[in-house]
């Protein structure tokens, strides 16, 4: 834990995170001699030198960072459940929306009966730590190749994340239940969290993931999350991102792609509430006939911020990629979204998109929009573009003649932009589920909630979640 | 009398575009407004559905004796005003059923009557469908998104025989239409003619007037209505044109 006494609050953050790295190694690094903790004492290194990124870097200039790395934070070097209802928190209410369910807890995996699971198919669901433990040699060949070099905020992960799910999907296996992960931040105090996902599809295997972020509580915390895909040759990833957070939250959600020859990847974010939240996507085409698809909707009022950073990297011909970012940012709140289509030379024969729309309703609500192609090879088709404007006010009097209420007409309108979006979650009730979500958001009836996200819709039908406290 | 139009005069960003109209339209009359591009008939359409950017700057329109110029344009089509429009706007991620039935709904809510249930609702809008002879699937999609210019005059009316309005006024709805279309949508409005009722039809030709037969024809020039007849105006307008009016008017002046 970091030692938070008044001399110690005087020091930077970055250098906080070095004493609590050098006192807590053998927690964070495990067994000196393998080759995770190699590649964590090695990103440990880089994050002592660059540390956290200069704010007036083009990647930052427009999300402020300074009071979110300015605060005094916890880390959690054990897991502990001290504080928390387990039970409680993760009653879910899962009718028809059937999922396997992994859950986080502060970062750390939570199930009542095994940290990770091999099924009859071969498919193995459960924690990283443990995956590190029981299958270091599928882990080592992943484990950090897919995520960028030299980043601040992927060394820090990389150096301290201690959890996070794993999944594994055999050559070949069609995991027919969609996998949802819930990860929940609760604790008393200021918390930082670093997380981190690893998730593998195996060749001609096909994987539906939900990957949520809730915050339960109103305290502040700071999560820094990194998920690696890979996606072997033919696979099919079907990918979603629900992030629905407290006002004191930031969150830093970096996800990255690596798509081998014919796979094809749909990522979908609904972004529905948080302090400042970044997501960062990093999309590396490297086999040919590659299928890339990007959505994102973001919903944002009063003070938040929200930030998509999104990098496609065409490095082999014959691939497509489509980005498709829409948001409404009311009040006070500001959006940032910086795009960039990368077509290497030989990536001949590209077929990329790119484009971002927003609504803004009020005069201080504000985004800044960057869509970006840099290219290098000479037959490809790529497009950009965005746009900014307020509602149409043609449509507006169009439906209020039909003696629709201003109110509700410009909920009907939100709506219909944020539909565009949602109408791509190829889960029927999933999508239902969404749809529902984004009309209580757009009515100021979605608070944050303190169930999981998609199960808070129907608080009448209850299903708990039975979480056994004598075998954690 | 049902919509009385008293010496109007109105303004867009200080320029003058209806200089004081006079009209009168009494229940189960249908009135047809002609005349060339320009001079103010989508202006009077709009002025009296409560489109914003419109400046009232003399007059007043009395509708069941009351000035509605203070309403917002719900309460208007609360009230029972209808504009069919001359550019019907299309809605991407709406579709026609969650449009009706939000409006319907929310015109019960106002007159105090409890909504539709979706069975009730969905059994009003088969009834009407057939009326302009529309397709089932069209009501499935987003409003107007991506429908030809028959479509979308065939959906003002659809919409207009759901919402069952007292006034309506429709603009330019001949406009775009192959003789088909103009059948089906002239049928569509006779076949919601009633005694209670009353519909302006605003048209640039006499075409349309050969389905839907008027009590009266008016023709607006320059933000007036210069002449006004039976219909068989509308027959002397389409044999001799908008110039015989022009001279008429300059001669009188």
């Amino acid at each position: 834990m970091l030692n938070s006494n008044n001399q110690i609050n005087n020091i930077p953050l970055k250098e906080k995170l070095i004493i609590a790295f050098e006192e807590n190694s053998d927690k964070l690094l495990g067994k000196k001699t393998s080759h995770i903790s190699k590649i964590k004492q090695k990103a440990f290194e880089n994050f002592k030198e660059i540390g956290f990124p200069n704010p007036k870097s083009e990647a930052w200039k427009n999300t402020d960072l300074s009071e979110v790395l300015s605060k005094d934070y916890e880390q959690l070097f054990d897991f502990s459940t001290e504080g928390t209802n387990v039970e409680e928190l993760f009653q879910c209410e899962i009718h028809n929306f059937d999922t396997h369910i992994v859950s986080l807890l502060n970062g750390w995996y939570v199930n009542p009966v095994e940290q990770i699971t091999k099924m009859p198919d071969g498919t193995i669901v459960g924690s990283l730590a443990k995956a590190i433990d029981k299958y270091p040699e599928l882990v080592e060949k992943y484990f950090g190749k897919a995520q960028k070099k030299n980043n601040n905020f992927a060394e820090l992960n990389t150096a301290f994340a201690q959890d996070g799910i794993f999944i594994y999907v055999p050559d070949g296996i069609e995991v027919l239940k969609p996998i949802q992960m819930v990860s929940i931040i609760n604790h008393e105090k200021n918390l930082l969290v670093n997380h981190r996902n690893l998730i593998i599809l195996g060749k001609n295997s096909k994987l539906t993931f939900v990957q949520c972020d809730d915050a339960i509580n109103h305290q502040t915390s700071f999560t820094n999350t990194l998920t690696e895909f890979f996606l072997e040759e033919n696979s099919n990833l079907d990918h979603y991102k629900l992030q629905n957070l407290n006002n004191n939250s930031s969150l830093l959600n970096s996800t990255y792609f690596k798509q081998e020859k014919d796979s094809n990847l749909c990522t979908n974010s609904i972004i529905l509430n948080g302090g400042i939240i970044r997501n960062n996507y990093h999309v590396n085409l490297n086999g040919e006939g590659c299928n890339s698809e990007l959505y994102g909707v973001y919903l944002m009022d009063r003070g938040q911020h929200v930030d998509n950073q999104v990098y496609v990297d065409h490095n082999k011909p014959n691939c497509n990629s489509n980005q498709l970012f829409k948001g409404i940012l009311d009040e006070q709140a500001s959006g940032v979204f910086n795009g960039h289509v990368l077509v290497r030379r030989d990536a001949q024969n590209t077929n990329a998109s790119q484009t971002n729309r927003n609504i803004l309703l009020t005069d201080e609500a504000s985004i800044d929009t960057q869509p970006f192609l840099e290219i290098y090879a000479d037959d490809v088709k790529c497009s950009h573009g965005a746009t900014v404007g307020q509602l149409d006010e043609e449509a507006m009097f169009y439906l209020r003649s039909r003696g629709i209420g201003e109110k509700n007409a410009r909920m009907l309108l939100m709506y219909a932009y944020a539909a565009e979006i949602i109408d791509k979650i190829s889960i029927k009730a999933l999508r239902l589920r969404i749809d529902d979500m984004v009309k209580k958001r757009l009515r100021g009836e979605l608070s944050v909630c303190d169930k999981c996200v998609l199960h808070c819709s129907q608080p009448d039908k209850e299903i708990s979640f039975d979480i056994d406290m004598s075998k954690i | 009398m049902l919509l009385n139009i008293r010496n109007l005069h109105v303004s867009i960003e200080g320029k003058e575009i209806i200089k004081g109209l006079d009209l009168s339209v009494n229940n189960g009359e249908v009135h047809a407004i002609m005349g060339p591009n320009g001079t103010g008939k989508s202006t009077l359409a709009a002025v009296v559905a409560g489109k914003e950017g419109y400046e009232i700057t003399e007059g007043e329109i009395l509708y069941k004796g009351k000035d509605i110029t203070i309403l917002s344009p719900e309460e208007r089509a609360c009230e029972g005003i209808f504009l069919g429009f001359q550019y019907p706007v299309e809605i991407p991620g709406v579709s026609i059923t969650n449009f009706m039935r939000t409006a319907i709904n929310e015109q019960r809510e106002y007159k105090g009557m409890k909504p539709l249930t979706a069975s009730e609702f969905l059994a009003k809008m088969e009834d009407k469908k057939k009326l302009v002879e529309i397709q089932s699937k069209l009501t499935n999609r987003s409003v107007n998104s991506g429908f030809s210019g028959g479509e979308k005059k065939k959906n003002e009316i659809f919409q207009m025989a759901l919402l069952e309005p007292t006034m309506a006024i429709l603009d330019e709805t001949d406009s775009g239409l192959d003789i088909d279309a103009l059948r089906i949508v002239a049928n569509g409005i006779n076949k919601l003619r009633n005694e209670e009722n009353a519909t302006i039809v605003i048209t640039h030709y006499q075409r349309l007037l050969d389905y839907i037969i008027p009590d009266f024809v008016h023709v607006l020039f320059e933000g007036k209505i210069v002449k006004s007849g039976g219909k068989n105006l509308a027959l002397e307008l389409e044999e001799k044109g908008y110039e015989w009016i022009k001279e008429e008017v300059e001669r009188m002046s």
